[in-house]
């Protein structure tokens, strides 16, 4: 085997002359995070509307609730990636289609990337909320219920602090896996840090460099996460109430 | 939009299915199997009291788990024509092709989520069980063989079905190594021709199809399992 390491390359300006490799890769890190963040805002939002909805006595809400969670979930990311980005614009009326298109550069992938990752992952959240929901004894939506609350108010004030509490531990690992989804972006040409990371291998032939400086800066990215989220925790735990242990699941 | 072809559709499906798909479903049967024998072999070796192999198994599955698919697929696209070379004493890098180098990518892969799903099951086996083993005269890999890992799989069994559900959703991410899986064959389909709508909409449904009535499938054993119980 005769590879020869060059770890200088990560300091060499890289062809499109905006610094070096290395930050141009940490440029790749900036759309990361960029992607993953929105797409999180989004994923929360809808993800936790779904899932309390799911948890309600209304059965055509609970059965939208899951027709939505099955939909999906039962199509892979990348192909959902791509009906945002080449099947989408098709369908709605042509003004609106020829203004996305024609979006500038990283605009015209963002935006669907960020679309595509928000749905994908509130219907993961949806899962945990609607999981963390039913985990809480059934007594207290009776005692909500019994010292005159409204179903409303007793999502309101018993039901979802305690919910959102519950979630938070596997809130990290969805977290950790919307950073890491947001790598499918770079097929519809978002140059985040993977995609940035497989053209600086195109351009300088230093394929493991290239590979492992991107393996690194998402370790690090994830270190950096975990280390907030327990921060997040402990500072909203309450005393007393213990979290439910989580049943190990299926994940990527 | 021009109106919806069904043409284009009907006269790929041939392509579409005894190239693509047999692509596909071959990648994720043969990843299953392998990323569960590897993960059951990494569950083990975490839960070994031989320190240095539970640090080596544990900083594996880390790695594995924090960093994207995409960037593994690429990993291995270009380290295993250089470990072929490296092992076949070769000067060149082995050309692989892109099957096998996708087949290794998902076992190893898959290896890591299969491993946290095992070490669950090993656990949820009452450790009385594994000191009668040894009380019977059994060995360690008596012990496992015969109590322990029988009724982890059995109890993690939908778990691991449903791993093997997102490693065939996740399968579609060899398009990024341009091998020709069922995704890949659809969009080689939909550029020649133009024809972007009709194969990915084509492509969502039957993904849709299989991946749900699989996740059905699942939930009635999980039920079945649970009442034997």
């Amino acid at each position: 085997m005769n590879y020869h390491w060059n770890w200088a390359i990560l300091f060499a300006p890289e062809p499109g002359g905006s610094g070096t490799y290395l930050h141009y890769l940490f440029v790749g890190l900036g759309w990361t995070l960029a992607t993953a963040l929105a797409a999180w805002a989004i994923a929360l939002t809808i993800g936790g509307i779904v899932g309390t909805l799911r948890t309600t006595d209304h059965p055509w809400v609970v059965r939208l609730g899951n027709g939505y969670v099955e939909i999906f979930r039962n199509v892979p990311l990348l192909v959902q990636m791509f009906l945002w980005y080449f099947v989408a614009p098709e369908l709605v009326p042509t003004a609106v289609g020829d203004w996305i298109k024609q979006m500038p550069p990283p605009w015209g992938s963002y935006v669907p990337a960020v679309l595509c990752l928000g749905l994908y992952t509130s219907v993961r959240i949806a899962e945990q909320m609607k999981a963390s929901i039913q985990s809480l004894p059934r007594g207290q939506r009776y005692a909500g219920t019994a010292m005159g609350l409204t179903a409303w108010q007793g999502y309101r004030y018993v039901i979802l602090p305690q919910a959102v509490r519950i979630i938070l531990p596997p809130l990290t690992s969805e977290f950790m896996n919307i950073i890491k989804n947001s790598s499918v972006a770079f097929t519809i040409g978002l140059m985040e840090l993977t995609g940035r990371a497989k053209s600086m291998q195109e351009f300088s032939f230093q394929v493991f460099e290239a590979f492992a400086a991107a393996t690194v800066i998402y370790m690090l990215t994830n270190l950096v996460v975990v280390i907030g989220m327990r921060w997040l925790e402990r500072k909203v735990r309450v005393p007393g109430l213990l979290a439910a242990p989580t049943a190990v699941q299926a994940a990527h | 939009m021009g109106g919806f072809d069904w043409e284009v559709i009907r006269t790929s499906l041939p392509y579409l299915f005894k190239v693509g798909m047999v692509f596909t479903v071959k990648l994720t049967v043969l990843a299953m199997a392998g990323g569960i024998f590897f993960g059951t072999l990494l569950a083990m070796m975490r839960l070994s009291h031989f320190s240095p192999l539970s640090i080596l198994a544990g900083a594996y599955v880390n790695l594995m788990r924090s960093i994207p698919l995409v960037l593994v697929i690429f990993w291995f696209y270009f380290l295993v024509p250089l470990i072929g070379a490296w092992i076949l004493r070769e000067p060149r890098p082995i050309p692989v092709g892109t099957f096998y180098s996708a087949l290794i990518t998902f076992t190893m892969f898959e290896a890591a989520y299969y491993c946290e799903i095992m070490r669950a099951g090993i656990q949820s086996i009452a450790r009385g069980q594994v000191w009668s083993g040894y009380a019977l005269g059994l060995d360690y890999w008596q012990t496992m063989g015969h109590i322990v890992l029988p009724q982890a799989f059995r109890n993690m069994l939908p778990v691991l079905l449903t791993q093997t559900i997102i490693l065939f959703q996740d399968t579609s991410l060899v398009y990024v190594i341009s091998a020709t899986d069922f995704l890949g064959a659809a969009a080689k389909i939909a550029n020649r021709d133009y024809r972007l709508v009709e194969m990915y909409s084509f492509v969502a449904v039957v993904y849709f199809i299989v991946s749900f009535g699989l996740s059905l499938a699942v939930r009635r054993l999980q039920s079945r399992i649970a009442v034997v119980r």
